[in-house]
């Protein structure tokens, strides 16, 4: 069994039945249509689950997570975006051997910093170190002049925005409004395959839980104490003698990297990557994931970002044109109803129920344990 | 067969039945003509398709949410018209059409997932749709993986051809280069302002434009200035246009910036009756939201006008506003949309399948004699041979067609000599 101090008892339930639905359940039931669109999902729960921790533990409203998931998706993009843009791929274009859309902008020679983007570990790196370095960057130049709560808010809207205009103004280095569209292969893999999907559906499956994991890892350390300590009283911290300062850049660069993941997760499974997911509207639609499933849950998140999405498919098939209210609706009636989203109706309903339950059969196989090891003249605990 | 006892495996029945049998592969040589109107599912569907004995399913995917709803309803309008009129005339091979439509939301990555989902869940054997080239754009792989049909009706940059696309609109020469040789002409143009917003459409006509102006018309470009979508201050801009005096305002402004635009100018004192204007991206649609009275007198250069004085267009646009409401009207890309449907039953009576490799084969060639805008036919690039139109924006917000190629302008998507 996991150390039962690193996951309560409730908490435990949680990670197993989410292992169990993502890695069993589903892979299981759905067709590969159904099961990439839970691909495509999931590479938000990176987003939400960065969220959590930088805004449910650390009371940090973020609302440009877009620009780092932005960020990871573009990395990813581009080293795709080269290797399917070899010189025999592009022989119509003037220059061939770049991607068409510099062609089209009547850019000659690849870009400087498009270059370190030919090899994948280079790009492995500037996924997990670009966006955060940006953070870093953001959240020092913001917390340490003590810049918080609806004004960080505010710039990190403002900095969404920004991204937006510079790459769909830059569209000879970045392809503009189009994005970055017909990618390929990774290192020769086609990813577009059916069977490509699916390993790369359960790739990610790992990827977030090894997430998860650092996530509640960070939690329970005394920084993450820290943080909740933070968010509740932050004066009361800071007199305590610790930096609020640079335990606030840290949550922010952690869920920066793990936005990033999920770019660059996106990109792979969906094969492009376009400035509509960099902007003000993405970024908010992140936060309301996380709303939905409930700040403070790491579980929560995912279930709600699976939700929201899910809602978000169901109706717009069904009622191509007025799924948007009964999307709307959905986040009122949460907001309303279950302010602590998801993770609360399980806290308030199920939970309780499970532990009574729980409880009682403990009590029961305790007794038949003591019996049993008495009889066989084990030592009893 | 049914009210017939059922003959067991041992009855004497079995060996003709056996024989008969044996004789099917045998009938699948006779002509097909021997068979019933509606040729048998099996022989007409060989990859899966969702089509039935009665019926044959097609996919419609616009935004019909977000920025682009303006623009593309009236798309969404055209492909149903057009369905109904050809469900009532019998079908396609004896099947009623029947759609799904899905919701693109304005957002390039929802198109592609729509896509996917109409060709892999629902199987169907056209799609109707696309609007923006960046939604174009990220649904072109999905069709090309998944082998399916887009029939896109919007006026385009060019450079791009595909075996799984059917392009109704304008590729960019079909629509610059005589819209430029007649304003040059007529209006003695000399010098150019180009001004687009900032993507990849506008610039590729701004590029092609130029080509055209310095190295075939022998004037020159006074200035070229993009602007992000959805901008609206358009005052420097009219101030430099003031100070160079170009003979002719090029635009391709696209969607709600035009009504800053236009309204600016007349604000700023340019009249459109006295400088000339040609443009590129407004047609009845926008002019809706600009209004008549700031837009009257710029030239815009199309495949089609409402206006078109032809028998077709005339029944298209009672048709149209029968089914949609006297206030509707109808641009250059509605019309092209229309002539999706179309095109694409007659190109699966011509292949007498829905495969969509036979179709594909098919394509080339195909003429559409009752197109609203007179006449069009495929060519074996996947554009459509097509004239080009100059017409006058007039107050009451429609286009007094002022010129008219004689010929139809073959389609050259990679255009030598522009690139």
């Amino acid at each position: 069994m996991i150390n039962s101090r690193f996951f309560n008892r409730s908490e435990l339930i949680g990670f197993l039945s989410l292992l169990l639905l993502l890695a069993v359940i589903l892979p299981f039931f759905l067709d590969t249509f159904r099961l990439n669109l839970v691909a495509k999902y999931l590479t938000y729960a990176f987003v939400a689950l960065g969220l959590v921790m930088c805004w449910g533990y650390g009371g940090i409203l973020s609302l440009g997570q877009g620009v780092f998931f932005g960020l990871g998706g573009y990395c990813m993009a581009m080293f795709l975006k080269l290797e399917a843009s070899s010189v025999a791929n592009t022989k119509i274009q003037s220059t061939p051997g770049i991607p068409d859309f510099m062609d089209w902008n009547q850019i000659t020679a690849l870009p400087m910093f498009w270059k370190p983007f030919h090899s994948l570990p280079l790009t492995i790196i500037a996924i997990l170190l670009v966006p955060t370095l940006l953070a870093f960057i953001i959240g020092a130049a913001m917390f340490k002049r003590r810049v918080g709560g609806v004004y960080f808010a505010i710039i990190t809207q403002a900095i969404a925005a920004i991204a937006t205009i510079l790459i769909i103004g830059q569209q000879g280095y970045t392809g503009g409004i189009n994005g970055m569209t017909d990618l390929r292969t990774l290192n020769g893999w086609d990813i577009r395959t059916d069977h490509a999907k699916v390993i790369l559906y359960f790739f990610e499956v790992f990827v977030l839980f090894a997430c998860i994991i650092t996530a509640q890892f960070i939690r329970l350390t005394k920084l993450g104490r820290i943080l909740v300590a933070m968010r509740e009283q932050e004066d009361r911290v800071r007199f305590s003698g610790y930096s609020v300062a640079n335990f606030k850049i840290f949550a922010f660069c952690a869920a920066a990297m793990f936005a990033s993941i999920g770019g660059a997760m996106f990109t792979l499974q969906i094969g492009f990557m376009s400035p509509s997911f960099v902007g003000i509207v993405p970024s908010i639609e992140m936060v309301i994931y996380t709303a939905v499933g409930g700040r403070m849950s790491i579980f929560g998140a995912v279930y709600g970002t699976l939700l929201v999405n899910y809602a978000k498919t169901m109706l717009s098939e069904s009622f191509p044109e007025l799924w948007l209210f009964g999307l709307g609706g959905l986040f009122i009636a949460v907001v309303l109803f279950f302010p602590s989203g998801l993770s609360g109706i399980w806290r308030d309903h199920v939970a309780r129920h499970i532990d009574r339950l729980i409880a009682m059969r403990s009590e029961k196989s305790k007794r038949a344990w003591a019996i049993k090891s008495a009889a066989d003249g084990a030592p009893a605990e | 067969m049914s009210d017939e006892k059922k003959p067991g495996l041992h009855s004497p029945l079995r060996r003709k039945l056996l024989m008969g049998m044996a004789a099917l592969p045998a009938m699948s040589l006779l002509p097909r003509t021997s068979f019933a109107q509606a040729p048998a599912t099996s022989a007409i569907n060989t990859t899966g398709l969702a089509v039935t004995d009665t019926e044959v399913t097609v996919g419609i995917l616009h935004s019909v949410t977000g920025t682009m709803a303006i623009s593309e309803t009236g798309s969404v309008q055209a492909e149903k018209l057009a369905i109904d009129q050809i469900n009532a005339m019998g079908g396609v091979l004896g099947r009623k059409i029947k759609f799904i439509q899905e919701d693109g939301a304005s957002d390039w990555p929802t198109f592609a997932e729509k896509a996917k989902k109409l060709l892999v869940n629902d199987k169907v054997a056209a799609i109707m749709g696309c609007w923006t080239s960046a939604s174009r754009k990220a649904v072109l792989p999905v069709m090309e993986q998944y082998n399916g049909m887009l029939y896109y009706p919007t006026f385009y940059e060019g450079l791009e051809q595909s075996k799984n696309v059917i392009y109704t609109g304008q590729e960019a020469t079909q629509q610059i280069l005589a819209g430029l040789d007649w304003v040059s002409k007529t209006k003695n143009g000399k010098s150019y302002y180009l001004i687009g917003s900032d993507y990849i459409w506008p610039r590729t006509s701004m590029k092609i434009a130029r080509k055209h102006i310095e190295g075939k018309l022998g004037g020159k470009v006074a200035g070229e200035e993009y602007f992000p979508l959805g901008h609206t201050q358009f005052n420097s801009v009219i101030n430099k246009i003031k100070l160079t005096k170009p003979d002719v305002i090029y635009a391709a402004v696209v969607g709600g910036s035009n009504v800053a635009f236009y309204k600016q100018l007349k604000a700023a004192g340019i009249d459109l009756s006295k400088q000339t204007m040609l443009t590129i991206s407004v047609t009845e649609d926008e002019i809706d939201g600009i209004g008549g009275e700031n837009i009257a007198g710029a030239y815009a250069c199309m495949k089609y006008f409402q206006s078109l004085d032809n028998p077709n267009n005339k029944e298209f646009v009672a048709a149209f506003k029968k089914m949609w409401g006297e206030k509707t009207v109808i641009g250059d890309v509605t019309q092209a949309a229309y002539l999706g449907p179309w095109l694409w039953k007659m190109t699966v009576e011509k292949a007498g399948s829905f495969d969509i490799d036979k179709i594909a084969a098919a394509s080339a060639g195909i003429e559409f004699t009752k197109a609203p805008e007179g006449y069009v036919k495929i060519h074996p690039n996947h554009h459509l041979w097509s004239k080009a139109r100059v017409g006058q924006a007039q107050l009451d917000g429609q286009f007094k067609v002022v010129y008219e190629t004689p010929e139809l302008i073959e389609p050259d998507p990679f255009p030598k000599g522009y690139q």
